[in-house]
């Protein structure tokens, strides 16, 4: 803010102070936007003609939703669903099990040196990996079926919650967990008595947020073949029967609205 | 505080009797529901393929490496498309985020009986649903294409910038917009000069964030036809082409690590 003085000031109308201070930033930005934009919009290929047509299959689509189809392919679709809740317990249940002892050791006030810089590898590896590519290669590797859908979530639930739990125990109070220390305390009662506690409702959060993710994400894997509901979805999309679809995707939101209720009952109790 | 009386002397314990029951019990159905997942995983996972995963993992790790590099020259219009698709959809599910952030604030909405919940509907129904999906149906409504997966980045984008904007709207200072509207400003004036100025850094901290993920999602969006680098990689691993696929797996990886510094750097600037 530039210094001026109140008698300079007087007498002239206020203006809105700009978001961006510094002129040339500010018209910089605005005009590398719009060259930009223009790039991008000439670059964009829409077929105007064949979008219009797709309207009448898109409003036939939003009024599947009114009469959603549980029924004519009622197996399939109950199927899907179970197999994606069954990989959604096991894989959070492993993937948060094992991401505990790797955000101890990615928490630089707890780990020394050599762990903490393994243990941010595997967290950023496991980040900069988007699930379905990581489904598509264990499809590959371990054939079709929810074994690699279990897997990739494991792998993708280890990199979430380990890189928040580990910047969890570093933001710490350190008092308390000297205390323990001062009074003796081994390792692993000075983990449990003095670091414990105070990630403990976090964690907890976190782990019911990130089942929620995953039971989301396990929705999709079924499209490189890796199980669960996926893959009922996309063969319904393929043969245009909107109402099974919409159907699907009804449970997907009633599935995740259920766990999001939930979440937020067991964090209320935690905090 | 219960205690345990041992030969006459108490000794602290950290929960009574019944809670540490109740817990027991809990893990244990716990535990039966996890081994009873993996069960159903296991029935319908193929063990043959699984013992012989190391084989073929390192089958394809030498048929993968070393990558395809002149295959590069290549890839420059996709990864542009993938740019824009993430940029695009940002752009066009702010636009619409902002109206459904400030129904959907208490303290915004005109009415929080039944406008409040639509909004709360769009919010949760756009979140739930993986942007993978959302392109399964464009493609199907409006044909495959860059265009599909603008929208369907749009789309999906609209629950989550929407969620954290409203919460933002919620948490602003009341005092300001008090003394706006003492001025005997409008309904539109109390926004602009003293609802949005408070908002301002958190939405573009949103933005920015939300970008950053577009650009994860974009990449893979082409695995179902939407366009972007995703085309190529399923073109690739359709053919069992595996050193292009490692040389995309790079690029996604690079374009990954890129957009999150830029995103970090905009937002520790910001914030």
């Amino acid at each position: 803010m530039s210094e001026m003085r109140l008698e300079d000031k007087l007498g002239t109308a206020w203006r809105k102070p700009h978001f961006i201070k510094t002129p040339a930033l500010r018209w910089g930005l605005i005009a590398g936007f719009v060259v930009y934009m223009i790039a991008a919009v000439l670059t964009i290929e829409v077929d105007w003609g064949r979008v219009y047509e797709g309207l009448d299959r898109g409003a036939a689509f939003v009024l599947a939703f009114t009469s959603p189809d549980f029924t004519s392919r009622a197996s399939d679709i109950w199927e899907g669903l179970f197999e994606s809740i069954v990989m959604t317990v096991a894989a959070s249940v492993v993937g948060i099990a094992i991401s505990i002892p790797i955000g101890l050791g990615a928490a630089r006030n707890i780990a020394p040196l050599p762990v903490y810089v393994v243990c941010r590898g595997i967290v950023a590896i496991s980040r900069a990996l988007q699930e379905i590519i990581v489904a598509i290669l264990l499809v590959a590797i371990f054939g079709f079926g929810p074994l690699a859908g279990f897997l990739t979530l494991s792998f993708a639930t280890i990199g979430f919650l380990s890189k928040l739990l580990a910047e969890d125990i570093e933001a710490m109070d350190r008092v308390q967990a000297e205390a323990i220390k001062a009074s003796g305390a081994r390792w692993t009662q000075w983990i449990n008595y003095g670091v414990q506690p105070q990630v403990m409702p976090r964690l907890v959060g976190l782990s019911i947020y990130r089942i929620d993710i995953n039971f989301r994400e396990s929705a999709i894997l079924g499209l490189v073949g890796a199980g669960g509901i996926g893959a009922t979805l996309n063969t319904a999309f393929d043969r245009y029967e909107y109402d099974t679809a919409a159907a699907i995707l009804l449970l997907i939101i009633g599935v995740v609205m259920a766990l999001e209720y939930l979440s937020g009952i067991i964090r209320a109790r935690v905090q | 505080m219960p205690v345990l009386d041992q030969n006459g002397t108490q000794v602290w314990r950290r929960r009574t009797g019944r809670e540490s029951l109740q817990r027991w019990f809990g893990w244990l159905l716990g535990v039966a529901v996890f081994v009873y997942c993996w069960q159903i995983i296991s029935a319908s996972t193929t063990w043959f393929f699984v013992w012989d995963a190391p084989r073929i993992a390192n089958d394809i790790w030498t048929r993968a490496t070393p990558p395809r590099w002149e295959y590069i020259t290549q890839l420059g219009r996709p990864i542009w498309d993938t740019l824009n698709i993430a940029t695009l959809g940002t752009l066009i599910s702010l636009c619409l985020a902002v109206p459904v952030a400030f129904l959907a604030a208490r303290n915004t909405t005109p009415s929080a009986l039944f406008i409040r919940p639509i909004a709360l509907l769009i919010i949760v129904s756009t979140r739930s649903i993986n942007s993978l999906i959302w392109a399964l149906l464009l493609i199907a409504i409006i044909g495959p294409g860059v265009f599909a997966g603008v929208v369907a980045i749009a789309i999906r984008s609209i629950g989550f910038c929407a969620k954290l904007l409203y919460e933002a709207i919620e948490e602003i200072d009341q005092t300001q917009v008090e003394a706006i509207t003492a001025t005997g400003a409008s309904r539109w004036q109390v926004m602009a000069y003293g609802i949005v100025p408070q908002i301002l850094p958190a939405f573009a901290g949103i933005a920015v964030f939300r970008w950053d993920i577009n650009i994860r999602e974009s990449t893979v969006l082409g695995l179902v036809g939407a366009g972007g680098i995703g085309l190529q990689l399923s073109a690739s691993l359709n053919v069992l082409a595996w050193p292009q696929v490692s040389l995309i797996l790079i690029v996604i990886l690079v374009a990954v690590v890129i957009s999150e510094w830029v995103s970090a750097k905009v937002r520790g600037a910001i914030i």
